[in-house]
């Protein structure tokens, strides 16, 4: 622990008596006690005010009728109707079902395409650095601009997208949109969170590859076993939690995309890609149901935290193991 | 435990105590010179207004300061501000659809009192736009705006494609008819068949664009140019929110499937969530040879070096089986309520409803809804598309304006966009589940709703 020590005024030689008593009775004011909290009243201050009264305020407001729009009506206790109305309406349902199947999609994608590359990268060879850079820079930008440069590129008449495929499959450039088709859609969001957060996959394994000790390969070598054997007799199984970690950190993050979906094609065609999260923006910021848009969001916060615990009570029963 | 005798000289307390006073205790630092801050959307009325304004300033020494945000968040941005009573905007372009919401939460000050001592009267602006911005409840004397953009739904094409006599006999011969902009919507789909695919000087060209956008309005705005022309009806007239049988009419269903149809044959690949400036792209770009957009962006698109001039025409929103109507735009200007500087607000408002304002105002690229203007002898002169807009700005209807249009409105999109986009279910099935939408959200308005 460090301790900062300052020398005592008391101790000064050549201070006079009344200026040792006054300094005395400052110390005896201000304890350490008293100053260490004083650093750590902003923080929590700050931390109560900007996270958990939010939150129970946002507890309390799930059990009302409260709708911005209409706040001149008196404001009703009902009780558990949000969420009775949440999880009895089946459009509900289908945006959790459309944003499990998202969430899946992408991140099994995103571990196998991460770890691939991470396995790629391992490896020293010519321009190692460089194609490193290269791999990491999509999940370096925003996903405002992902979007928006995503929908450049699926556009079917201009986007270079539509004119690839078309170079491979014969298929019209301008005959289908990615973006737009009700079939293509769902895929099209995939591809493109799995095109930005694979990099992000590939370093966390890749901290994992670095992670196994040279000398275990080596008796491997010693005894004979074959890449393939290695692979997965050493290299899959001590990097297993470093791979559950990403699983659980793009789980959660994809839990709640909103942005690179919402730009990229606003929930539609339809619903067809309304992820839960567009819904739950929808009804507090644009339809204003409050107390509606509330419990939707506690719903969601326990399914993610409950998820996120079950998850990671497997995590270090892996570890340990 | 850490010590920090450093802290306890008076002097380091002093300066901590300085900077958290810094950090908590600043308010605003000076009185600041007389200002106002008006907010609108960004697109190209908004320029004519800041050339309009500086009028203002010169006349009273006001300065203005504009926040103007994009059409996509405006409604998100500008509905927020007023939720939470800021203090950004002293002036407010509010769309149609926010006056319910707007009298009834009091956001805007009603400006009844304020209109008649200044003798400013409602009589003087073109009906619907007094309804449509100005009123709440509608059809009341009640005035919490003052009309200041007058805007419809209209249609641009290409008149030079049109006037070439190959096209021309092309047509005649497909259609028996000549090659004229539509008056009624099987006109314009047929119109929109011949042109779909067609090449034109050596580019591909698409039928039409209509509205489809998904996240804010787009496709309600475009749909209901049709619909109403079907005969969709918002409510019964007699029975106020009685919908049913009314919003889900056999009528409105197979106006909902034209759109449909429209969508299907007669547009651009990849249209499928596209509002006002993916339409004035396709037209810019020669892509589309007939637009429905704004009237708001005809100036602009007239001007246009390569679509504009002598290549573009107008024309009023074709008619339907069971009527004539198009959808309002436009937006009222009001006074914010939670604004410290109120008077000078209301005096801006004043300015502005003068006669010599509202016609430079036209004149910059803005429209006037003052009957003084448009109903000068010499207005349908005025522009290439003036006689379209005021024969349109008599046929005009609106959406819901309840406070809870922003539901309706979402509502809407949804379930039209799930059946003209998506291709899920039928028309018949996409109104109905619009009604039962509808009746949940003015049940919890505490609206009585009959069913029949």
């Amino acid at each position: 622990m460090t301790t900062i020590l300052q020398p005592d005024d008391t101790m000064i030689p050549g201070v006079s008596e009344p200026a040792k008593s006054r300094a005395t009775r400052r110390v005896r004011g201000l304890s350490d006690r008293t100053i260490a909290w004083l650093f750590v009243a902003p923080t929590i201050a700050l931390l109560l005010a900007i996270n958990i009264f939010p939150l129970v305020w946002m507890i309390r407001l799930s059990f009302t009728s409260l709708n911005l729009s209409m706040s001149y009506l008196p404001l009703r206790f009902v009780g558990l109707d949000n969420f009775t109305d949440i999880l009895t309406d089946e459009d509900v349902w289908f945006r959790l079902q459309t944003t499990a199947q998202f969430v899946i999609w992408s991140v099994a994608l995103q571990v196998v395409i991460g770890y691939g590359l991470a396995l790629l990268i391992n490896r020293q060879f010519r321009g190692h650095s460089f194609w490193t850079t290269i791999i990491l820079l999509p999940m370096m930008l925003s996903p405002a601009v992902v979007g928006n440069f995503w929908t450049l590129l699926l556009q079917p008449q201009i986007g270079p997208f539509n004119y690839l495929i078309s170079m491979f499959t014969g298929v019209p450039p301008s005959s289908f949109s990615m973006t737009g088709q009700v079939s293509l859609a769902p895929w099209t969001i995939v591809l493109v969170d799995t095109w930005m957060w694979a990099p992000y996959v590939m370093l966390i394994c890749l901290a994992g590859l670095r992670s196994i000790p040279d000398y275990i390969y080596e008796a491997a070598e010693v005894d004979r076993a074959s890449a393939w054997r290695q692979f997965w007799s050493i290299t899959l199984p001590m990097t297993v939690p470093f791979l559950m970690l990403a699983v659980l950190f793009r789980a959660i993050e994809n839990f709640k995309m909103f942005d690179m979906v919402n730009l990229l094609t606003s929930g539609g065609p339809g619903s067809t890609t309304e992820l839960v999260s567009i819904t739950l923006k929808r009804a507090a910021f644009e339809k204003w149901r409050t107390g509606y848009s509330s419990a939707l969001a506690i719903i969601l916060f326990v399914t993610v935290f409950g998820a996120a615990n079950i998850y990671v009570k497997a995590l270090n029963k892996v570890k340990q193991r | 435990m850490r010590t920090f005798n450093w802290l306890r000289s008076s002097t380091a307390t002093t300066v901590l105590g300085t900077a958290l006073l810094g950090i908590f205790g600043g308010g605003e630092a000076a009185a600041q010179g007389k200002q106002l801050t008006l907010c609108w959307a960004a697109w190209d009325p908004a320029n004519a207004l800041v050339e309009l304004g500086k009028d203002f300033t010169k006349q009273s020494g006001i300065e203005m300061k504009y926040e103007f945000v994009p059409w996509t968040s405006y409604a998100d941005r500008f509905l927020n501000e007023l939720n939470s009573h800021g203090k950004l905007c002293d002036l407010i372009i509010g769309d149609s659809q926010w006056i319910g919401g707007a009298a009834e939460n009091k956001w805007y000050v009603k400006l009844n009192d304020f209109f008649d001592k200044e003798k400013i009267s409602m009589d003087d602006f073109v009906p619907a736009t007094v309804v449509g911005y100005s009123q709440w409840p509608k059809n009341s004397p009640n005035y919490w705006a003052l009309p200041a953009m007058a805007d419809a739904v209209g249609w641009t094409y290409r008149k030079d494609w049109f006037s070439r006599p190959e096209i021309q006999s092309a047509f005649k011969a497909k259609y028996g008819r000549d090659l004229a902009p539509p008056k009624t919507y099987d006109e314009l789909k047929q119109v929109a068949e011949f042109f779909q695919g067609r090449e034109i000087d050596g580019k591909k060209v698409y039928g039409a664009y209509i509205f489809t956008e998904r996240g804010s309005e787009g496709i309600t705005m475009g749909v209901t140019n049709v619909l109403y022309n079907y005969g969709f009806s918002y409510d019964n007239p007699k029975k106020p929110y009685q919908m049913q049988s009314v919003v889900n009419s056999s009528e409105a269903a197979k106006g909902l499937e034209f759109y449909k149809e429209l969508y299907k044959c007669c547009t651009a690949p990849g249209m499928t969530n596209a509002y006002m400036q993916e339409g004035l792209d396709a037209f810019k770009s020669g892509q589309v040879a007939m637009q429905m957009n704004w009237f708001a962006f005809f100036p602009g698109l007239y001007k246009d070096p390569n679509v504009g001039g002598d290549k573009i025409g107008f024309f009023v929103n074709p008619a339907g089986p069971n009527g004539h109507f198009t959808q309002l735009g436009g937006q009222g200007i009001s006074v914010v309520a939670t604004s410290d500087r109120k008077d000078d607000a209301l005096a801006y408002i004043k300015w502005f409803a003068q006669p010599a304002v509202q016609q430079k105002w036209w004149q910059l690229g803005g429209y006037s809804a003052l009957k003084a203007v448009v109903d000068a002898p010499d207005f349908p002169k005025s522009a290439a598309f003036a006689p379209q807009f005021l024969e349109s700005m008599g046929i005009v209807k609106d959406f819901w304006a309840e406070p809870s249009y922003a539901q309706l409105l979402l509502d809407m999109q949804k379930r039209v966009h799930d059946y003209v986009v998506a291709d899920k279910g039928t028309a018949q099935q996409a109104l109905d589940l619009l009604v039962k939408d509808w009746t949940k959200v003015f049940k919890e308005q505490g609206k009585q709703v009959a069913s029949q």
